[in-house]
């Protein structure tokens, strides 16, 4: 029996990585306690546009003055994953966490580029687009499995938070054990229903904040020196 | 010899009998030629990310633009079983071809989709 990385086991499939990931991060936690972790790579993951950039940049300009960035209507606006570096927050506490943010593509089973015709992109650049978007994808799942330490999921308050795409990676993350904060965003529309999200996923804590106006913002702050520290 | 969609229903026992990458590359071999697979267990997290991560790879203009998957809810877990960092189980999952698998609606207890064929 082979798992995912190719070594001959004789447990279940994905068993053996299972434990050898729960057992190594175990370890990575109870060191970083004593010994506090200079810098922790966090991953702002979630469905396509539900405002990942948008955070990224109010963090990462909030913190250190520059944006990470573009941010645009059209889904998968953000095909690699971008990275900004030794950002430190501060909390109310007194508290600081230095991280690097990590805002990746926006998570999905499916991709079709004359999805991006509608928005008046032309077909070459949308197969292009299309592309990009796979890999960023599929590169973002890969940041997941292995270079990141902790997650930012982030919903779209107006949209239904029980996707598929959703359910499995809040699955995945659980099952690496990285601490995780859901953010519902949006919180600014009239159809923004941030108690549906907490009904989702009631065994995690959920910030609601509009990225773009900045609302409820230093909860979010204070939540990330509390689990990211 | 009629016309449709071909349903691959694939027992937990076969399932249990395979890799975590025969899993999966059973599943896209099968949904790329329009077939709908219906797993009676559903994939480990490891798995679905791994799936996710293929799938993206084997995206091609005007082919094969990614598949459509479902579950029911996982069962919740006892409080015991989450301290001990138990993950719970992933239920019957059905999966197919983005272009033609449509989910209509998902409850607890009920997934409700529409076919079409190519």
């Amino acid at each position: 029996m082979f798992c995912p990385g190719g070594e001959r086991t004789d447990c279940d499939p994905g068993c053996r990585m299972d434990i050898f990931s729960q057992t190594k991060n175990r370890f990575a936690r109870f060191f970083n306690v004593f010994f506090r972790k200079r810098r922790s790579r966090i991953g702002i993951y979630g469905p396509p546009n539900a405002g990942k950039t948008t955070l990224a940049n109010r963090i990462a300009r909030d913190w250190t003055g520059e944006e990470i960035g573009v941010v645009s209507e059209i889904p998968h606006e953000t095909r690699r994953a971008l990275r900004k570096k030794d950002i430190c927050i501060t909390g109310s506490n007194g508290n600081t966490i230095t991280i690097d943010i990590v805002d990746t593509p926006g998570v999905t089973t499916k991709i079709d580029y004359k999805d991006f015709l509608e928005y008046g992109v032309e077909r070459d650049q949308a197969i292009v687009r299309a592309r990009e978007a796979t890999e960023g994808v599929a590169e973002a799942m890969h940041w997941l499995r292995e270079d990141i330490d902790g997650v930012i999921y982030m919903l779209d308050a107006t949209q239904d938070p029980f996707m598929q795409v959703n359910i499995m990676m809040i699955g995945i993350i659980e099952s690496r054990h990285l601490p995780v904060i859901i953010v519902a965003n949006k919180i600014d529309l009239p159809d923004a229903s941030p108690q549906r999200i907490r009904t989702a996923f009631p065994q995690h804590p959920v910030v609601q904040v509009s990225s773009t106006e900045g609302k409820n913002i230093e909860e979010l702050y204070e939540k990330m020196v509390n689990n990211f520290g | 010899m009629i016309g449709g969609v071909q349903i691959d229903l694939i027992s937990e026992e076969r399932l249990s009998k395979m890799t975590s990458m025969e899993k999966i590359r059973l599943i896209l071999d099968d949904v790329r030629q329009g077939t709908i697979v219906i797993l009676e267990k559903g994939l480990a997290p490891e798995e679905q990310s791994s799936l996710i991560e293929m799938t993206m790879r084997e995206i091609f203009p005007d082919g094969f633009n990614g598949i459509e998957i479902e579950s029911y809810p996982a069962r919740e877990e006892s409080f015991l079983a989450r301290l001990l960092g138990k993950v719970p189980e992933s239920r019957m999952t059905v999966i197919g071809p983005a272009n033609q698998l449509k989910m209509i609606r998902k409850d607890r207890d009920l997934i409700s989709a529409w076919v079409s064929s190519r």
